[in-house]
């Protein structure tokens, strides 16, 4: 199938406000994307089997009551547990920004892929506020979202809740289980690609073991803390002036990589 | 019925609004303070049992990774 081809579903909720902005850099990498509230979905007048990947966009949704994505997961988990499922059972690619990751990780979608109770959380960030700021990504673990990035690429944050945690005790060896499997894509890190070990501001959040993104181990669901959309053009990285202008930017990536996936295996 | 569902990480899970309190008591001088955590406090009134409060607790107020929680009747 042709890029051109694709139909992209960017769900949104109330509180959504990375819609716009993530519907376009789809666009933007040619394919066709739909912006479409999730009670569309709720009340049957929209399916997701209309297309052929999801994304579910930064931003508040429900106004992070609860906990940042609880509420729309919980919705998502109940309501539209089996055409979720199936979905990504298909291996049609999920790809969930900063309050989307939130949302995939309260499916339990991430990181095993099965809807169901929590396996992870995303909790507050160790500073206790909300981090704004341009980090480095080293690119770990190879799935077809991260796979056009460079070894170290470079998007901005911007959660109040992005510290991933593992469940107490059992730390290490999901960590292990997760490595084995490659479903460690992206880490923080330095300029250089040297691992954050967690200082701040490099591992802007505190999170387990420099964790930037988590992806299932068959590779097409993925959630990110970092925000692509934000870092789609090089002009809209805060150094434009110095280092220049022209071209995309790694965000781009992300989204060409999802939809060159998208499209191979149509 | 009227029950007091509180919220809140797990001894371990680092508690970052805690500690910054913590760090804000110490700086007005109040030096015996040792640790503060912070919880979520809901209040859900309605002719649910227990069982059922367990339940949504479960399913949509806490995280069982990150968080614990614990429930009290209150009087109506």
């Amino acid at each position: 199938m042709r890029l051109a081809e694709l139909r992209v579903l960017v769900l949104r909720s109330q509180g959504t406000n990375c819609d716009a902005e993530t519907a376009h850099s789809i666009r933007e990498t040619g394919a066709g994307a739909e912006v479409v509230h999730v009670n569309k979905l709720l009340r049957g007048r929209r399916s997701l089997e209309e297309f052929h990947a999801l994304v579910l966009p930064g931003g508040f949704s429900y106004g992070d009551r609860i906990r940042s994505g609880a509420v729309l997961a919980k919705l998502l988990a109940s309501r539209l547990r089996r055409e979720l499922q199936s979905f990504v059972e298909e291996g049609k690619p999920v790809l969930g920004i900063c309050n989307g990751f939130q949302v995939l990780i309260e499916t339990g979608l991430l990181p095993f892929g099965e809807v169901g109770e929590p396996m992870l959380a995303l909790a507050k960030n160790a500073s206790a506020r909300f981090e704004a700021r341009w980090v480095h990504l080293l690119r770990g673990a190879a799935t077809p979202f991260t796979e056009k990035l460079p070894r170290v690429s470079r998007m901005p944050v911007a959660n109040a809740e992005g510290r991933v945690v593992l469940p107490l005790g059992r730390e290490q060896r999901l960590l292990e289980e997760l490595e084995e499997n490659n479903q460690i894509p992206l880490r923080y890190c330095s300029p250089q690609g040297a691992l954050a070990h967690g200082e701040y501001p490099l591992n802007p959040s505190g999170s387990f073991a420099d964790i930037a993104a988590i992806a299932t181990p068959e590779g097409n669901v993925m959630g990110m803390m970092p925000h692509p959309e934000r870092a789609f053009h090089r002009y809209m990285y805060p150094d434009w002036t110095r280092n220049g202008a022209q071209g995309k930017g790694d965000g781009y990536r992300i989204f060409q990589g999802m939809l060159e996936y998208a499209a191979g295996r149509l | 019925m009227k029950w007091e569902v509180r919220i809140a990480y797990k001894r371990g899970v680092q508690d970052p609004e805690g500690e910054t309190t913590l760090q804000a008591l110490k700086m007005l001088g109040f030096e015996k303070v040792e640790r503060v955590s912070t919880a979520k406090l809901f209040i859900i009134e309605g002719e649910c049992s227990r069982e059922e409060v367990e339940r949504m607790c479960r399913r949509l107020l806490a995280n069982p990774v990150s968080q614990d929680y614990e429930i009290r009747r209150l009087a109506d």
